[in-house]
């Protein structure tokens, strides 16, 4: 017997909801990077599940485009990261509020 | 049913992960949770008929963007970072609210609104369905034209990530022979 769709989905919000409450939790940039990339895979989760849900190859294609972009974004993230480091000695996200009004 | 087994284990040891990645002091520790999270979900997508993505998964995010995450917690010293409560601690018990909140709300959503039934059967082309044939001759007859843009988007990113660590002595080099120039 196949595992229903609707048991994949479910993880997949389950999955997506701790990688935000860790957005919203953590203070450690690099700890903040890796949440996003736990949302970044649940919502792939989604896609494959919905693509075998409907037969199609459509939604494997699109986590294919997400992973190409989840790498670029996380080279350019973690560039970041080092160049805030470099500066000020610090990858706590409180402490860089430098344009606080 | 034994696919449902091997679903409810796999998915408790993802959930588990993806806790401990959250609570973890050490950031090397949330490193290797989210290893372990990123492989457990390459499993999933094996179960889904998806092999050439869960081979893509392994290779490109368990392998290329974790080293790259180690790569940078050793360079920064991150897995010595105490975060301190300050301020803001109020933040903390808000945010598991929410977080929480938000996964009540979700999860009755899909409960109640999707049908529980397993998906229909592929028949003979089940083999087949996901294999990095097909796979690759819907990317490059459909999706051409995505494709060659994300090529673009990759140069992109490599050359903004060397640009953005290079280091600021050169920089300051060719800004003054800029000026002695004029």
């Amino acid at each position: 017997m196949l595992v229903p769709t609707s048991y994949f989905v479910i993880l997949s919000a389950v999955l997506f909801t701790i990688g935000a409450t860790g957005v919203l939790f953590r203070k450690n940039a690099i700890i903040l990077f890796m949440s996003v990339e736990l949302m970044l895979n649940a919502a792939n989760l989604a896609l494959v599940a919905f693509s075998r849900e409907f037969g199609t190859l459509d939604g494997q294609i699109f986590v294919f485009f997400v992973m190409t972009v989840a790498a670029a974004e996380v080279a350019i993230g973690l560039a970041l990261i080092v160049t805030i480091f470099r500066n000020r000695a610090s990858i706590d996200v409180d402490d860089i509020h430098s344009l606080k009004g | 049913m034994v696919q449902l087994i091997v679903f409810l284990i796999l998915a408790a040891v993802c959930v588990g992960s993806a806790i401990g990645m959250l609570t973890s002091k050490n950031a090397v520790y949330a490193a290797l949770f989210l290893v372990l999270n990123f492989v457990v979900i390459a499993v999933f997508y094996l179960m889904l008929g998806a092999p050439f993505i869960a081979m893509v998964q392994i290779t490109v995010y368990a392998g290329a963007i974790m080293v790259l995450f180690m790569f940078v917690i050793m360079l920064v010293g991150a897995e010595m970072f105490q975060e301190a409560g300050g301020l803001n601690s109020w933040q903390r018990p808000v945010a598991l609210l929410m977080g929480f909140g938000l996964m009540v709300v979700t999860v009755l959503m899909i409960a109640t609104s999707a049908s529980p039934a397993p998906p229909r059967d592929l028949g003979v082309s089940a083999m087949e369905f996901g294999s990095p044939a097909q796979i690759g001759e819907v990317l490059y007859t459909n999706y051409i034209f995505p494709f060659e843009l994300i090529s673009f988007l990759l140069l992109a990113a490599m050359v903004g990530a060397v640009i953005l660590t290079k280091t600021e002595r050169k920089k300051r080099r060719v800004l003054r022979s800029l000026r002695n120039k004029n």
